[in-house]
């Protein structure tokens, strides 16, 4: 069956209609009554389905053009010239494999610990799922800022609902912050459609624009993806937000929404305003760098578990930024594709690592209920099984060689050394000051004597926790060991978009 | 005068003889039986919208001696008007049934409060305008009292009346300026009569113009003028305040549009400038002073009057696009907002008003259905996609930043990024707070249906806006 024209359709509305369907189902308090689990399972299949579905992508994707592939176009509202146009890349293939990844073990890793409403929380994730998709795919600005937006909504609920203590702070910080960003590129977003007379990127991408629109340009989407990354110094609600939300949010929120930020710097900033782009690549780099080691550090005085994994993902996200902007500092042509290959790179990555890192406090916290460094202690010998997962990604969250969190990093590193040795020495500082955070955390954890009665009472990873984390270690090692197949994905864009950027629009 | 004439006034005058049918009709009819005069009143209402239906015009016609116009901006702001009057009727009926207030009276005003709304959207002439106003605005008073042992609403309506009056004192001393400048009434006529003389273009009309405007922010709720809207959302019983914030939108929209692009177009320079303060102003007090409120109806009060900015600043622009954002803006701005009083008025029974925001506290416990409504219509006037409140806000941006004035278009973004606060209030106190409120909502089945129709049309309409947004550009290109 040929379906490969409307397989990005398929991906987008299949989790959202699943997610509908789970309201529907419903749920009762008893976890075991057979409409819970069939809701659980309906959950289950829908996101299984879906990867199944992204595999098909994968396996029709043509890595030898830079073109837009398994393109959709249909009008949506005549009137204002939009369309409902999807399209996938070498940049956002790889990100759709990440999300239809990720969102079936959240859905497992939720399975029975999810005592209030499960119906809703499952379905807020699948409907979150096929928009994140959704913000992947669109090739039309308004449809791109119709996804954006309304992925924010399902988040807000699940911090909101199935968050911690502080949640409702946490989660009202997160909308208005991601959402004052998001409008000014709305704003942006409207002007170049007075310009060009649709919400076409491509059209956006050719139109000519003077430097002053091209600056104002570059600072409304700046605001807009700096936040979602999130860089220094708009990162403070990242904190707070991963903190409070449930397990799976964490997972959801690190692992897919902060990479929107990065995407958007590649799929909008830099071709549509590469002058603006260039007029302030030093000032991302610098943003970037700043996020690199202050934020390293900032990591390293955490007492709480899920916030040092926080401040470790900004830190590790200055790498995207710093990789996708050190292009203008690079004289010779082949170093600039370096740094953005090693931007995505790092993208999916950190996606996996910052995953599986957010899963396993989620083990422990179902556990204790205690995020505290201070709480735990000789977690290693109650938990043997758990405690070579957690080394093995504390490992990957350092850089180690042989894990997929080295991969990207070096590449960046090896970029930024051909552009500046002092940009390449403070992005070296991380492979230092990465492994001293989640090293330490991992020593204070994990060793050591047991550190109390809740310590000696763990029992080691259930079944379904352990195929979890089993599945993200391969992956982590796989990317790792072998990024090439993830590599080939995206050298046609990346060359193509590396041409687009060097040419001036002025 | 010719059958024409007749013609083109058929709907009002089918709507008049109605209501004298329902008003004498109401006379035999006892308390327990006085769904009756509901049932009548939606009759009345159909057959108006009937032939409103039936006499639309192809292309304007001026008819009685100029004073009176029908055009396709008045059918659809009148077509648009009775539906909303029969929704705020079905939702009142539960609930005035409910607390003893069930007279014939809500719904007899309510149709002549219609008859005023729809003399104003057709008038053609200053004093037809006057005499719509006046319509619409004494049965408003009558209403916001219509509880005579309220303390509260007989306060609000004297408030609602004295400020009223003023306001239409200043009208018509405006009115009068104009007449005298110009030496006519009529809205075309004015216009010419500007456009042949441009020596009239000149102190004296800016004077008379300054009053009109003054009239216009009054009815508009928009501040400096705005101090009676929040006492009079708060002060009237539910579903008088649902009659207030949504049907005569349109009528102060249709008001707006005639007088300052119909009658006063050569004088665009001019008003623009005292609009946009005017809208600026709203814009930022009325999305500030919300965050403040715990009183749903006064909050929703206060963003009536954020959201009347974004309807002035579309106007401001002056272009037909502008306008036909005005238009758009406020046709959905009503759905949404007449949707969330619906809500407000579902949540209460006898002797109890749902008013504070903490009684949604755990609705989604109470009635995950009507939780989920009351989210997408709060997303909506928040301006999130992909409900119809988001292209509201993108047709007004996209108006203001083709005109040039980027910097207010910021300054509309950052203020709905305000607003969002408060509206994301009532999901968190709906979705994250416990339920405290034990008892079972009670509503009948057709209220709960249009109820939900209501909820899902501020999300259908996102989808699907491509049909309104070019029947919005087509009045905008008809109405000069």
């Amino acid at each position: 069956m040929d379906f490969s024209q409307s397989l990005l359709s398929i991906l987008i509305w299949l989790p959202i209609a699943g997610g509908i369907l789970l309201l529907v189902i419903g749920d009762d308090n008893d976890v075991n009554s057979s409409r819970s689990i069939t809701m659980r399972v309906a959950a289950l299949g829908i996101t299984v389905l879906t990867f199944v579905f992204s595999i098909a992508l994968y396996k029709w994707f043509d890595n030898a053009t830079a073109a837009m592939q398994f393109v959709e176009r249909a009008s949506w509202i005549p009137a204002l010239d939009v369309w409902y146009y999807l399209g996938v890349d070498g940049i956002s293939a790889p990100l759709i494999l990440l999300t239809t990844f990720i969102t079936p073990l959240v859905v497992i890793a939720g399975w029975d610990t999810i005592k209030v409403r499960p119906a809703q929380y499952f379905a807020a994730f699948l409907i979150l799922e096929g928009l994140m998709i959704g913000v992947f795919c669109a090739l039309d600005g308004l449809l791109f800022y119709v996804f954006w937006e309304a992925m924010l909504v399902p988040m807000f609920l699940i911090i909101g609902v199935w968050g911690g203590e502080k949640r409702i702070y946490a989660t009202l910080k997160f909308f208005l912050y991601t959402f004052l960003g998001s409008v000014l590129m709305l704003v942006a977003f409207i002007y170049l459609y007075g310009q060009t007379g649709s919400f076409d990127l491509f059209g956006f991408m050719n139109v000519p624009l003077g430097m002053t629109a091209q600056k104002l340009i570059f600072i409304a989407f700046l605001l807009a993806f700096a936040v979602k990354v999130p860089m220094w110094p708009v990162h403070t609600w990242l904190p707070d937000a991963h903190v409070e939300a449930p397990t799976g949010g964490s997972v959801i929120l690190a692992a897919i929404m902060l990479k929107m930020g990065g995407y958007g710097f590649v799929r909008l900033s830099l071709p549509i305003v590469p002058d603006g782009s260039a007029y302030f690549s030093g000032f991302v780099i610098t943003l970037s760098l700043i996020a690199v080691v202050y934020i390293g550090f900032v990591a390293l005085m955490q007492k709480d578990m899920k916030k040092l994994i926080a401040y470790s993902s900004i830190a590790h996200m200055g790498f995207v930024t710093l990789g996708f902007f050190l292009f203008w500092s690079i004289s010779s042509g082949t170093g600039a594709g370096l740094g953005m290959t090693g931007g995505m790179v790092q993208m999916v990555s950190h996606g996996l690592i910052s995953g599986a890192m957010f899963l396993c406090v989620g083990v422990l916290y179902d556990r204790v209920h205690s995020r505290q460094i201070a709480d735990y202690g000789g977690v290693a010998n109650t938990m043997p099984k758990f405690a070579a997962f957690m080394v093995l990604f504390s490992m990957a969250n350092a850089g180690l060689p042989g894990t997929s969190g080295f991969v990207g990093e070096f590449m960046v590193i090896i970029a930024s050394f051909k552009a500046n040795f002092w940009y390449a020495f403070l992005a070296g500082t991380t492979l230092v000051l990465g492994a001293a955070y989640t090293l330490w955390m991992v020593k204070r954890v994990l060793y050591g004597e047991v550190a109390n009665d809740n310590v000696a009472a763990l029992e080691d990873l259930n079944q379904r926790e352990f195929i979890v984390l089993a599945v993200l270690a391969i992956s982590v090692l796989l990317v790792g060991l072998w990024p090439a197949p993830l590599v080939d994905m995206m050298n046609a864009t990346i060359e193509q978009l590396i041409q687009q950027v060097g040419q001036s629009k002025l | 005068m010719n059958l024409t004439d007749y013609i083109s006034a058929a709907p009002e005058i089918t709507l008049l003889g109605l209501i004298c049918v329902v008003l004498i009709a109401d006379l035999f009819v006892d308390d327990e039986h006085r769904v009756m005069t509901f049932w009548m009143s939606i009759a009345a209402l159909a057959l108006t919208a009937w032939s409103l239906v039936a006499t639309a015009p192809i292309e304007r016609v001026v008819v009685f001696d100029g004073s009176y116009v029908s055009d396709p901006l008045s059918q659809v702001l009148k077509l648009t008007a009775v539906g909303f009057v029969a929704i705020a009727f079905l939702y009142a009926r539960d609930y005035l049934r409910a607390n003893d207030l069930h007279k014939g009276e809500y719904y007899l005003l309510g149709l002549f409060g219609l008859l005023g709304m729809m003399i104003m959207t057709s008038a053609n002439s200053l004093l037809t305008m006057y005499l719509g106003l006046e319509t619409l605005a004494l049965s408003l008073y009558a209403l916001v009292a219509i509880d005579r042992n309220n303390a509260t609403a007989a306060e609000s309506a004297m408030k609602y009346f004295v400020l009223g009056a003023i306001a239409s004192g200043a009208l018509l001393y405006g009115i009068s300026w104009i007449y005298g400048v110009t030496g006519t009434l009529k809205f075309d006529e004015i216009a010419t009569a500007i456009a042949a003389n441009p020596d009239l273009n000149s102190l004296p009309l800016w004077f008379g113009l300054a009053f009109l405007i003054v009239g216009i922010a009054f009815k508009f709720g928009a501040v400096p003028f705005h101090m009676w809207l929040p006492d009079v959302y708060e002060g009237a019983r539910t579903p008088v305040t649902l009659y207030i914030a949504s049907a005569p939108k349109l009528a102060a929209l249709a008001f707006t549009l005639r007088i300052l692009v119909d009658g006063l177009g050569g004088l665009q320079d001019v008003w623009a400038d005292m609009i946009m303060v005017v809208a600026v102003l709203s814009l930022l007090v009325g999305n500030v002073i919300a965050i403040a409120q715990t009183n749903i109806k006064r909050m929703l009060g206060y963003s009536a009057i954020a959201h009347v900015g974004f309807i002035l600043l579309a106007i401001f622009c002056g272009t037909d696009k502008g306008y036909a954002a005005a238009l758009f803006y406020t046709l959905t701005y009503v759905v949404a907002t007449a949707g969330a009083f619906g809500i407000v008025i579902l949540l209460s029974r006898r002797g109890f008003e749902a008013e504070n925001l903490a009684d949604f506290k755990g609705l989604n416990a109470r009635s995950p259905w009507f939780a989920l409504m009351m989210m997408f219509l709060m997303l909506s006037l928040t301006g999130i996609p992909p409900f119809i409140g988001f292209l509201g806000k993108l047709n007004v941006i996209d108006a203001v930043l083709s005109s040039g004035y980027a910097g207010l278009a910021v300054l509309m973004v950052i203020a709905s990024v305000v607003g969002a606060f408060y509206y994301l209030r009532v999901i968190w106190y709906m979705y994250f707070e416990p339920r405290e409120d034990q008892a079972v909502l009670q509503a009948s089945t057709d209220t709960r249906l249009v109820l939900s129709l209501n909820g899902v049309a501020v999300l259908a309409l996102g989808i699907v806006p491509g049909w309104l947004w070019t029947l919005c550009t087509q009045i905008a290109l008809s109405m000069r």
